[in-house]
């Protein structure tokens, strides 16, 4: 057999740089390229069909790179197969509408949902599949590995070594997939350092992994996608945080757990240094966090609650906050955060013992989901966080109790002793424009049918969620035992929605005195005390108060 | 807003049979505000409870019939008259602020 058959992937990328550097010439130093050469690069670097990973995220986008590769020539570059986390910037979806790419796989395409439904049903875009975040960075390794990887970070040294600062998210999975098969890195950097008058401040990809660096005429894009203003926090959230604090934080004694994105969990956070506080839960509650860093976190942090944080990416503003907080933080001899999508997904799914977010519709059998007519958004890290990980065998007192609940009566299989995560869907039961978040059908199933998906995209499973929390009670599903018991459970938190008026009265009396339902007042909950005085901070200016004036928030939210 | 016709609504619910609050003065509670709503008690002749709300979200009059009903399960007064003034606040809001005015009654109200 001939040899050189088993190094066509590293022949391939001999032949690639080869055909960069004669095209490039001069413009290339070492693995630096000019930034006006950036077209050329691409344009010998790619090759028809390539599997391309754009280095979009739901924070940090490579975005200069984004807008280069709209520019090359789709007579000679095509049928590019797009693998990537987010479709968040125009530029995303420009490379399907102008024939560079066609085949796109992916996790979440929140602000570009609408545009890339209609480039679907128009026969533009074919879809692989919608992705977990931690399933497509798995696919990276296995069959979707990328040729080339088009990729953000802050500053590069003249070896090609990258110092990705605060928000490193999901470039080591990215590069160590394309590297490590014969595939080329191209970074873009917002900084140059010469690496010996001026140095980078850490390493966080080394240079030998790295096929080229260029230089962005801007600072690549970063949405401050964590930030919650108090003053928007409702009372009616305020209820719901106490329920959640008194009736699954404290009941369970969950010690490790992670956050969804909203407001309603942004006031559970400002909650535990007041009402947690009062119900004497400090040290017994809420340790150890895989978790962006939440500004609305901060109080909490300063009054001594939070041991550790993990984050999957940083969010703007925090820096120097993060920097002075070191033991709580992961951060590098540099000082500042190291972020990682990849490893904080998989801390999410396997050491932590809840996951507590909210949903745009629940269903009758607890099916949730944010996808919604007209859009296809996918779910990014959301059913990794909000799914029992079936592999995990360390056991804690939260996930014990959970796992005696679920299988308390049951025999065989069913009965076998083990833990479950805690997966909370926290809702009130109207959104805004009282649009109701109890549906007989989800419109996942709709969906399904006008994009010809195999499957209605479902983000949270009604098996693997726990717990319901709306204004009206706690839903514990862990305890139901059969699908009609189920129903009513959730009918009985589902306040005045067509679902909720739909109760059987009886069957949900019967569930609160079994403890399935519980009212605020069975928790010892008084609603007329859920006002927003019981917020450890109140506006964004009392968050910066609270770090001490580290927390320095982005001017939009800012009205000072 | 686009599922929610412009213009006020005015709904009207009554009960009897509640007990009697007797005489005290107007209790105003909340704001008219985007999402919320303004409930003020006064007391009236009779032992009934009489309910006028105006709004600004047209076509939910069988969730205030609903909402109302529970009200008057969880305080059975009379003697009543309750205005409100609802700018699409949601049904728990509106809960909480019936809840909240009926705190402000003299004596504590029956709950």
């Amino acid at each position: 057999m001939n040899s050189s058959q088993w190094t066509t992937r590293a022949d391939n990328r001999a032949l690639r740089l080869a055909r960069a550097a004669t095209a490039l010439g001069t413009r290339l130093t070492g693995k630096l390229v000019a930034t006006d050469a950036i077209d050329v690069l691409l344009d010998a670097v790619l090759e028809p069909g390539d599997r391309v990973c754009l280095e979009g995220n739901n924070q940090k986008q490579a975005d200069f790179l984004a807008q280069a590769l709209v520019r090359v020539d789709p007579q000679r570059i095509h049928h590019l197969h797009m693998v990537q986390s987010v479709l968040a910037l125009p530029e995303h979806l420009d490379i399907f509408e102008n024939g560079v790419a066609s085949r796109l796989d992916f996790s979440f395409s929140g602000p570009q949902g609408a545009r890339l439904a209609k480039l679907v049903s128009a026969g533009r875009i074919e879809i692989g599949a919608i992705h977990t975040y931690l399933e497509l960075f798995a696919r990276y390794f296995v069959d979707l590995t990328p040729k080339v990887a088009l990729v953000a970070a802050h500053a590069a040294d003249a070896q090609g070594n990258l110092y990705t600062g605060p928000n490193t998210e999901d470039t080591p999975a990215i590069v160590e997939a394309t590297a490590f098969s014969g595939g080329i890195v191209i970074a873009q950097v917002n900084e140059l350092v010469d690496g010996t008058t001026t140095t980078l401040p850490r390493i966080d990809i080394p240079a030998d992994w790295i096929g080229f660096v260029v230089k962005a005429p801007r600072p690549n894009f970063i949405e401050p996608l964590f930030t919650r203003d108090p003053a928007q926090i409702s009372e009616i959230q305020v209820l719901m945080a106490m329920m959640a604090i008194k009736g699954i934080y404290g009941e369970y004694g969950v010690q490790r757990l992670n956050h969804g994105i909203g407001f309603d969990t942004a006031a559970i956070e400002l909650l535990l240094p007041t009402y947690g506080e009062s119900l004497g839960l400090k040290g017994k509650i809420g340790k150890h966090w895989a978790l962006n860093p939440h500004p609305a976190l901060i109080p909490a942090i300063e009054a001594g609650w939070v041991e550790s944080i993990h984050s999957f990416g940083s969010e703007l503003g925090m820096e120097e906050y993060i920097r002075a907080r070191s033991d709580v933080f992961f951060t590098g001899p540099d000082g500042s955060l190291r972020s990682n999508r990849a490893f904080c997904q998989a801390a999410g799914h396997y050491a932590c013992d809840m996951f507590i977010g909210s949903t745009l519709q629940i269903d009758l059998d607890g099916n949730s989901s944010t996808a919604t007519l007209g859009r296809i958004a996918g779910f990014g890290g959301a059913p990794n966080m909000g799914a029992d990980a079936r592999g995990r065998r360390h056991a804690s007192e939260a996930w014990l109790k959970a796992g005696r609940e679920a299988r308390a009566g049951r025999s065989g299989a069913a009965g076998t002793p083990r833990g479950q995560k805690l997966v909370v869907q926290m809702v009130e039961t109207f959104r805004e424009h009282m649009q109701p978040a109890f549906v007989d059908r989800l419109d996942a199933w709709t969906l399904q049918e006008q994009a010809g998906m195999a499957l209605p995209p479902i983000m949270i499973y009604g098996d693997d969620v726990s717990h319901i929390l709306t204004e009206e009670g706690i839903a514990n599903l862990l305890m139901c035992r059969s699908d009609a018991e189920r129903e009513q459970a959730i009918r009985g938190v589902a306040g005045y929605t067509a679902v909720g008026l739909g109760r059987d009265k009886r069957a949900v009396e019967n569930l609160r005195d079994r403890g399935v339902i519980r009212r605020p007042q069975d928790l010892g909950i008084d609603p007329r005390q859920a006002t927003r005085n019981l917020l450890a901070a109140r506006s964004m200016r009392d968050l910066v108060r609270a770090s001490g004036g580290l927390y320095q928030p982005p001017r939009r939210f800012r009205n000072w | 807003m686009s599922d929610i016709p412009a213009g006020l609504e005015t709904l009207d619910f009554s009960f009897s049979g509640g007990r009697p609050v007797g005489a005290f003065p107007p209790v105003l509670v909340g704001v008219v505000g985007s999402g919320n709503l303004e409930v003020m008690l006064e007391a009236s002749a009779g032992d009934g409870c009489a309910v006028r709300v105006e709004t600004s979200a047209r076509g939910f009059g069988p969730i205030w019939q609903a909402v109302a009903d529970d009200f008057f399960a969880r305080h059975p007064i009379g003697g009543v008259r309750i205005s409100i003034n609802d700018m699409g606040a949601t049904p728990a809001v509106v809960s909480l602020r019936l809840d909240q005015a009926v705190a402000e009654l003299p004596q504590g109200a029956p709950s």
